[in-house]
């Protein structure tokens, strides 16, 4: 793995199969009765998380504990860019504190990459804009190739349901999906599409219900109402009758398929209240193993190379 | 020694362990990635044909806790596998080869966070010396004196000594 990880697509199929195996060992130490290693101590890991979240965060967070690092939390709300500090003043202000790894999440797509300009620490993407979300498809690939039957994600037929057009998880999904040979098929509003699908390597389909049937896996997106400037949809009411998850579409799924979400629910708009309980439904193990697989890759950065 | 050499030692060790623990009551056996694995698998069999008992086995990975983290590049080689708790056990550490001692000392560090056993012996087919710790082995296979710069490999057929290569050096 090199210093920093700002997109799915910089690691390659190597790279995912490498954190993949790692993901391995550190899903058998949070099973333990102690699920805590030395691994990364005397480690200082900060987050700078100029948009809200929380499973992330967190996730981020679990994760740097259980690896014995020291954590730091910038919260945007109560630091000095509400003074008007600029973001490069800001980490650069972090990093001489003596951080080794910055968790970066921005609304805006591309700061992760100009922070690792400017500083020696490793970075980390944690969601920028609508670009990219590496981590999440990479905990996304480790849940599929956990729990399919198949334990591959070679040639696995993946529906991505939803807001396309602001998703960076479906982005970071779409490269790392096809990357592992699975076939993607986008379902949305045609509103909610990207301008311009030029060299994705996606087929596009309007019809659920036809895609549901021969899927392995659905993931539903979110509907993000904070990223809806325009009024791309007619109602909410409308989109969950086209493209929610319903009970009467969820009979639909074949008997190994796979119900996937990144969170935070909206329960009874893209999923329907009982669909996301249903023993199908791997939205807590996704969870449960974005932690394993952020130690994972904190390891990778931060523990498996020589330091600098 | 030839795989015969091996075999023998194997035998001779598991009747050690029997006479020393008088018995294998709350005996287990715990291989260390990756060298150990094989042959804690054959101790246990050995173990079997001694005392006719059959005595929990499982694996460890020690990447996480080493001493070199940030000095050379540290990966896991395997996922540990230990499917019982090692809580009041006497476990028996086995390795191919002893060397720095260092992964020995992460691998009693990675044992109390699988449990409290009441004692831990390490078995280990080649003792090669150069020590940096103030770890020794309870069951030895065959000393063998070394240079620092030598590589000892263990297979079911017999130990090589080499010259080693310095990225992919031996950790003892």
């Amino acid at each position: 793995m090199s210093e920093n990880l700002l997109a799915v697509s910089d690691l390659g199929v190597d790279g995912i199969t490498e954190v993949m195996g790692v993901t391995d060992s550190f899903v058998e130490v949070s099973e333990r009765a102690v699920p805590k290693v030395p691994a990364l101590r005397a480690r200082t890991i900060a987050s700078l998380f100029f948009e809200e979240s929380t499973r992330t965060r967190l996730s981020f967070e679990a994760a740097a504990k259980r690896l014995s690092a020291d954590t730091m939390n910038f919260a945007v709300a109560a630091s000095s860019v509400k003074k008007g500090e600029s973001v490069r003043d800001t980490v650069q202000t972090i990093e001489a504190m003596g951080v080794d790894a910055l968790i970066v999440r921005h609304s805006s797509a591309g700061v992760p990459h100009q922070i690792a300009s400017w500083v020696d620490a490793s970075v980390i993407n944690a969601g920028d804009g609508w670009h990219e979300h590496p981590t999440q498809a990479l905990l996304d690939c480790y849940t599929i190739r956990a729990h399919h039957p198949s334990h591959s994600l070679d040639g696995l037929r993946i529906a991505i349901v939803g807001d396309i057009k602001h998703s960076r998880v479906a982005r970071s999904d779409i490269w790392a999906f096809t990357m592992l040979g699975a076939e993607v098929t986008l379902v949305s509003p045609p509103t909610l599409l990207p301008p311009n699908l030029d060299g994705w390597p996606v087929t596009v389909s309007s019809d659920f219900d036809a895609t549901l049937a021969k899927s392995d896996v659905v993931y539903l997106l979110r509907m993000q109402a904070e990223r809806q400037t325009e009024a791309l949809l007619p109602s909410l009411r409308e989109y969950t009758a086209r493209y929610g998850l319903t009970r009467s579409r969820a009979d639909l799924l074949g008997d190994d398929a796979l119900v996937m979400h990144p969170g935070p629910l909206n329960r009874g708009v893209e999923i329907a209240a009982d669909v996301a309980d249903l023993p199908c439904s791997l939205i807590t193990r996704q969870v449960a193993n974005g932690v394993a697989v952020r130690m994972a890759v904190l390891f990778l950065l931060l523990g498996s190379t020589p330091r600098g | 020694m030839t795989g015969d050499d091996i075999r023998r030692a194997l035998t001779r060790i598991a009747h050690e362990v029997v006479e020393r623990n008088q018995g294998l009551d709350d005996v287990v056996v715990v291989g260390l990635q990756t060298g150990g694995v094989n042959l804690a698998n054959r101790l246990v069999q050995a173990l079997s044909q001694v005392e006719s008992t059959e005595v929990p086995v499982g694996t460890l990975d020690v990447a996480f806790y080493r001493d070199d983290i940030g000095l050379r590049p540290v990966m896991p080689e395997a996922v540990t596998d230990i499917s019982f708790d090692l809580t009041a056990k006497v476990v028996v550490l086995v390795d191919d080869v002893l060397f720095t001692g260092r992964t020995v000392r992460a691998a009693l560090d990675a044992l109390n966070d699988y449990g409290r056993p009441r004692a831990v012996q390490l078995a280990v087919m080649v003792d090669r010396g150069h020590r940096e710790l103030p770890i020794r082995p309870d069951y030895v296979g065959k000393n063998l004196p070394t240079r620092r710069d030598e590589v000892v490999d263990v297979r079911d057929d017999g130990v090589d000594l080499g010259v080693m290569v310095p990225t992919s050096g031996r950790r003892g």
